[in-house]
C-alpha cells in the first residue's frame, strides 16, 4: 500500500470519526465545533479528488460560515438543551432507525460499487465549448455559461432566505438592524483581528473572484471571503448591521440576480437566445456578471448569519 | 446506449416559457428593492401579465399538438438547461396563475400596508413570498433538467415555510419548523437520487435520460430515494404529519396556495420521474406501493378530518386524503393499456379540481373566521344565511371533493373508477368511494350547522369582492366537469404512452 | 481501491449517519447539523462521480463540481432560515421542541388573517 492510499485511508477514518462525533456528542456546542473541524476535513477530501473549487467553497462557506450561524445559534440555545434531553427516542425506535440507516448505507454503497468506470461523462462537451466562452476555468464556465439558469435562479434563492429571515423578526423591530444592540466598547482582541485581517481578506477575496475565471476560484469563493471580513468587523462591533430598510442594502442583495436577470433576457437581443451570450463578447460579459454575483454575496451570507432584526428602527 | 444523436429542437414559442419564469423572478427582486406598497403593486400588475403568457402557451401547445422545448443559453442539453411544456405542465401553469391570482387579490384586504407607515413588515413579506412560490412553480411545471428542478424545490420550500408562519404566533412557528425540516428532507434525498442517475448516465435531462435508462440497481435506488423525498414534501401517509397545522395555521391566501398548489409541485415531479423519466422501468410493485400509500391517506386523512373541531384544521386534512386519490392514477395510467389514457386524464383532472376547490374552501374558511372571529366547527350556526355567497362557495367546493355530480371531481373519479374497474385493479374503485362517503361526512359536518336558521353576530360582514372571488374558484372546479373531450386530447400531449415510447 | 471510490464509500456512510441523526435526535439544531451531514455525503457522491469522468484533458467532469458548489450554497441558506425559525421559536416559547401535547391551537382572538 503506497503512502497516499494509506494517507487516503487515514483520512477518511478521520472524516468518519468526526462525523460521529457529530452526531453523537451529548451536547450542541461540542458537535457544533465538530462539524466545522469535519468542513475543514472534508476540503481535504475535495483536494483529493481534484476538485479545488469544491474545496474552496467547502473551506469558505460549508464549514466557515456555516460554523459561524451554527455556533452563534448553539450558544444561544443552551437553556433548549436540558428541556429536550427528556425526549430522546425510545430503544425500539433507536433500532428501527439504526435498521434503516444501514440499509440505505448499503445500498448506496452497493451503487458506488457499481456505477460505471470510466463514468459517462460531460467533460469533453464541456471542453469543446469552453473555447467559445474564453474562459480557462471550466467549473466557472459551467456555473455561468452553460447552465447559467442554474445559478440566476439559486442566487434568487439566496434572496428569498434573506427575506424569508427578515419576515421572522417581530413587527415592532421591523426596519431595524440585526444583531443585538451594540456594546459599548468593542472588544479588544477581537477588535484587533477585525482590524488587522480585512484589508488582507478583502484583498484575497477579490483575488480569487478575479482569478477564478481561468483558475480555481470565482464569485463564490471570492464572495465568501469578503463576507467573512465583514462578519468579523460586525462581531468585533467595529461596524454595525445595516437595517434593514436600507436602499444600499438591498440594492446589494439583489445586484447579483438582477443583473444575471437582465444580461439572460438581453441575449435575446444581443445573442442566440435567453441567456445566451454574444460570440467573441462572452468573456467580458461573464465578469461583468460575476462582479455583481460577488458583491450579492458578500452582503447576503453575513445577513443570513445576522439574523432577523432585532432592533427598534431609528426614526 | 450513448445517444447524442438525439436531436434537440427548440419549437417556436420557446421563449413564453422562459417569460412565464421571468416575470414573477423580476417581480421579486423589484419587490424587494422598491418595497412597501411597491410590492403590493407589482404583484398585482404581473399576476394577470402572468395569466396571459401561460395561456399563450396553452395555445400553442394545443395549436402544435406536441411539447414545446427551449433551450436556455441557446445550448442544447446534456450540457445545457432544456425547458418543456407539455399538456400537464400548461393546465398546471395556467391554474397556479389563476390560484394565485385569486388569493393575491383575496390577500390585499389582509395584507395591506398601514397608512403613515412606508413599510411593514408581513405586507412585504407576503408580496414577495407569493410571487416567489410562484415563479419556482412555473419552473418545477416547466423545467427538463433534475438539477434545476432540485433548485426550484429549494425555491418553493423558503418560499412557502415562512408564509406558514407570516403572523409570528408560537404555533405556525412550531408548524413552520416542522414543514421545513420535512421538506430539506424531501430536497436532499431528491437530489441524491438525481447523483446517482446523473453517475450512471452522464446526464439530467428528462427526456436524454428516458431514452437511456434501462432497469438497474443504480436506478432503482435512486428511484426509490427521488420519490422517498418527493413524497415527504407530498405530504403522502406516512410522511404527512407536517402538513395539517401548517396548512391550518397559515393565512387563508397562504394556506390556499399551500393546499392548492405547493404540494402538487412535487407530486408533479412524482408523475414526471416516473412517467417521463422512467417509464422503461416494469412499474407493478412501485405502482402498487403508491395506491396504497394512497388509499391509506385517503382513509385517514378523512376519518381524521371527521372528527376536527377546528375548521380549517378539517380543511387540512381533507387535503391529506385528497392527495390519496392522485396516487391511485400510478398503477392505472402506466403501461399501453387501453384505460391508461383515461386514468391519466382523470388523475390529472383531480388536481386541477383539488386546486379550485381546496383554494375556494380555504378562502371561505378564512372569511367565516374574520367575520366570527374563531373557527369552531360547533359554533358555526346559522353562518350560511348570514354569508350566503361564503358558505356556497365552500358547498360547491365541498361537492367536487365529494365526487359529487356536476364538478370536476366527480369527472375525475368516474375516469379513474372507469380504469380501475376496466383494469380489474377493483381494490382502488372500493377505496376511491369509500373516501368519498367520507368527505361527505365531512362536509355535512360542516354544512348542517352553516346552514341552520339560527341567528349569528357576524363582527363584519365579509367583502364581496372577497366572496366572489373564492366562488369564482369553486364555480371553476364544478365547471371543469364539463371539459369537452378536446381538453382531455390536450392533457394528453407530450405522454409518453407506451413502455418504451419517447414524447 | 481508489481514492474516488473510497470517498463514495464514505459519503454512503455519511448519508447512513446523518439519516440516523436526523430521526433519532429531538433537537432541531441537532436535526440541521444532520442535515448538513447527509448534504456533504451528497456531495461527495457527486464528486466521486466527476473525479470518475475525469477526460478531454479535465482531471475531474466540471458539470458535478458546479451542482456541488451551487449546493453548498443552497444547503447554507437551508440552514440559515431554519436556524432563524429555530431561534425565534425559542425566544417565543422557551423551547424548541413541541410539548407532547401540542396541536395547532386556536387562532389568537379571531384574528385569522
Amino acid at each position: 500500500m503506497s503512502v497516499l492510499q494509506a494517507l487516503d485511508i487515514g483520512l477518511a477514518a478521520l472524516v468518519l470519526a468526526v462525523a460521529v462525533w457529530t452526531i453523537f456528542a451529548r451536547e450542541a456546542f461540542a458537535a457544533v465545533v465538530g462539524y466545522v473541524a469535519y468542513g475543514l476535513l472534508l476540503s481535504i477530501v475535495w483536494v483529493r479528488l481534484f476538485a479545488v473549487d469544491v474545496a474552496l467553497t467547502e473551506a469558505a462557506i460549508g464549514s466557515g460560515v456555516t460554523g459561524v450561524l451554527l455556533i452563534g445559534a448553539a450558544a444561544r440555545l443552551r437553556e433548549a438543551e436540558k428541556a429536550a434531553a427528556d425526549e430522546q427516542p425510545s430503544e425500539p425506535q433507536r433500532f428501527w432507525a439504526s435498521f434503516l440507516c444501514v440499509l440505505v448505507t448499503l445500498a448506496l454503497a452497493g451503487v458506488v460499487l457499481s456505477l460505471p468506470d470510466p463514468a459517462p461523462t460531460l467533460a469533453p462537451e464541456a471542453a469543446q465549448k469552453l473555447a467559445g466562452t474564453g474562459l480557462g476555468n471550466p467549473i466557472t464556465a459551467v456555473l455561468i455559461a452553460f447552465r447559467s439558469f442554474d445559478t440566476m435562479l439559486e442566487k434568487v434563492v439566496l434572496v428569498l432566505a434573506v427575506v424569508g429571515v427578515w419576515s421572522l423578526a417581530p413587527d415592532r423591530y421591523w426596519g431595524g438592524a440585526p444583531g443585538a444592540p451594540r456594546a459599548a466598547r468593542p472588544e479588544s482582541t477581537l477588535a484587533f483581528l477585525a482590524q488587522l485581517l480585512p484589508p488582507f481578506g478583502i484583498l484575497i477575496g477579490i483575488h480569487i473572484f478575479w482569478v477564478g475565471a481561468d483558475e480555481p476560484g470565482g464569485a463564490f469563493q471570492g464572495g465568501a471571503i469578503l463576507a467573512a471580513m465583514w462578519m468579523i468587523t460586525m462581531m468585533a462591533r467595529l461596524t454595525e448591521a445595516p437595517p434593514v430598510s436600507s436602499i444600499w442594502l438591498r440594492l446589494a442583495l439583489i445586484a447579483g440576480p438582477a443583473v444575471f436577470l437582465a444580461t439572460g433576457v438581453a441575449g435575446v437581443a444581443m445573442a442566440s437566445g435567453f441567456f445566451a451570450y454574444p460570440a467573441g463578447f462572452a468573456k467580458p460579459l461573464i465578469l461583468f456578471i460575476e462582479v455583481f454575483m460577488t458583491l450579492s454575496i458578500a452582503v447576503t451570507l453575513p445577513m443570513l448569519v445576522a439574523g432577523p432584526p432585532r432592533r427598534l428602527p431609528r426614526r | 446506449m450513448h445517444v447524442t444523436a438525439l436531436a434537440f429542437a427548440a419549437t417556436a414559442g420557446g421563449f413564453l416559457l422562459v417569460l412565464a419564469i421571468v416575470l414573477p423572478v423580476a417581480g421579486i427582486l423589484l419587490s424587494l428593492v422598491l418595497g412597501g406598497r411597491h410590492a403590493e403593486r407589482i404583484a398585482l400588475v404581473l399576476m394577470p401579465a402572468g395569466v396571459g403568457v401561460v395561456i399563450a402557451i396553452a395555445v400553442l401547445l394545443w395549436r402544435s399538438g406536441k411539447p414545446l422545448l427551449y433551450g436556455l443559453g441557446g445550448l442544447p442539453p446534456p450540457l445545457g438547461i432544456a425547458l418543456r411544456a407539455d399538456g400537464f405542465s400548461a393546465v398546471m401553469l395556467v391554474t397556479a396563475a389563476m390560484v394565485i391570482s385569486a388569493a393575491g387579490f383575496f390577500a390585499r384586504a389582509n395584507f395591506r400596508t398601514p397608512q403613515g407607515v412606508t413599510e411593514a413588515r408581513a405586507p412585504l413579506a407576503f408580496w414577495i413570498l407569493l410571487q416567489a412560490v410562484w415563479a419556482a412553480l412555473n419552473i418545477v411545471f416547466l423545467g427538463c433538467d433534475l438539477f434545476n428542478l432540485y433548485v426550484a424545490l429549494e425555491l418553493l420550500t423558503f418560499a412557502a415555510v415562512p408564509l406558514v408562519c407570516l403572523d409570528g404566533r408560537p404555533e405556525t412557528l412550531a408548524a413552520a419548523l416542522r414543514y421545513l425540516l420535512f421538506a430539506l428532507f424531501g430536497s436532499v434525498f431528491y437530489l441524491l437520487g438525481a447523483a446517482l442517475l446523473y453517475g450512471a448516465y452522464g446526464t439530467l435531462d428528462i427526456v436524454l435520460l428516458a431514452a437511456r435508462i434501462h432497469a438497474e440497481p443504480a436506478v432503482w435506488v435512486a428511484a426509490g430515494l427521488m420519490t422517498a423525498g418527493l413524497l415527504a414534501k407530498t405530504a403522502l401517509f406516512p410522511l404527512h404529519l407536517w402538513l395539517p397545522p401548517a396548512h391550518a395555521n397559515a393565512p387563508a391566501a397562504g394556506s390556499a396556495v399551500l393546499s392548492a398548489l405547493v404540494v402538487k409541485a412535487s407530486f408533479f415531479l412524482i408523475v414526471r420521474l416516473w412517467f417521463n423519466v422512467l417509464p422503461t422501468l416494469p412499474h407493478e410493485t412501485a405502482s402498487a406501493i403508491l395506491a396504497a400509500l394512497g388509499s391509506a391517506a385517503i382513509l385517514s386523512g378523512s376519518v381524521l378530518a371527521l372528527r376536527q373541531e377546528r375548521l380549517k384544521l378539517l380543511i387540512a386534512y381533507s387535503t391529506v386524503a385528497q392527495i390519496g386519490y392522485l396516487f391511485l392514477m400510478f398503477p392505472l395510467a402506466a403501461g399501453a393499456h387501453p384505460w391508461a389514457a383515461d386514468a391519466w386524464s382523470g388523475g390529472l383532472l383531480q388536481t386541477l379540481s383539488h386546486a379550485f376547490a381546496k383554494a375556494a374552501m380555504f378562502l371561505a374558511a378564512g372569511l367565516i373566521a374574520e367575520s366570527l372571529g374563531h373557527d369552531r366547527i360547533a359554533d358555526l350556526r346559522g353562518v350560511g344565511p348570514a354569508m350566503p355567497m361564503t358558505v356556497f362557495a365552500f358547498g360547491l367546493g365541498g361537492l367536487s371533493l365529494m365526487g359529487l355530480p356536476p364538478s370536476s371531481g366527480f369527472t375525475a373519479k368516474w375516469l379513474l373508477l372507469k380504469a380501475s374497474v376496466e383494469a380489474g385493479q377493483w381494490p382502488w374503485a372500493v377505496v376511491m368511494l369509500a373516501g368519498g362517503l367520507l368527505a361527505g361526512g365531512y362536509i355535512y359536518r360542516v354544512l348542517a350547522p352553516a346552514l341552520s336558521s339560527e341567528g349569528v353576530h357576524l363582527k363584519a360582514p365579509p367583502q364581496r369582492s372577497r366572496e366572489g372571488v373564492a366562488l369564482v374558484l369553486a364555480l371553476v372546479a364544478v365547471l371543469l366537469g364539463f371539459a369537452p373531450p378536446a381538453f382531455f386530447e390536450f392533457l394528453q400531449i407530450g405522454r409518453v404512452a407506451a413502455i418504451g415510447g419517447l414524447p | 481501491m481508489s481514492a474516488a471510490t473510497l470517498a463514495g464509500l464514505i459519503g454512503a456512510a455519511l448519508v447512513g449517519l446523518g439519516l440516523y441523526g436526523l430521526i433519532t435526535n429531538p433537537q432541531p439544531l441537532r436535526k440541521i447539523l444532520a442535515f448538513n451531514l447527509i448534504g456533504s455525503g451528497v456531495f461527495l457522491l457527486f464528486g466521486i462521480i466527476a473525479r470518475k469522468g475525469a477526460a478531454a484533458g479535465f482531471v475531474a467532469d466540471p458539470v458535478p463540481q458546479a451542482m456541488v458548489i451551487t449546493g453548498i450554497v443552497v444547503a447554507f441558506s437551508a440552514s440559515a432560515l431554519a436556524i432563524a425559525l429555530v431561534l425565534r421559536l425559542f425566544q417565543e416559547t422557551g423551547r424548541v421542541t413541541p410539548r407532547p401535547d401540542a396541536s395547532a391551537g386556536p387562532p389568537a382572538n379571531g384574528a385569522d388573517t
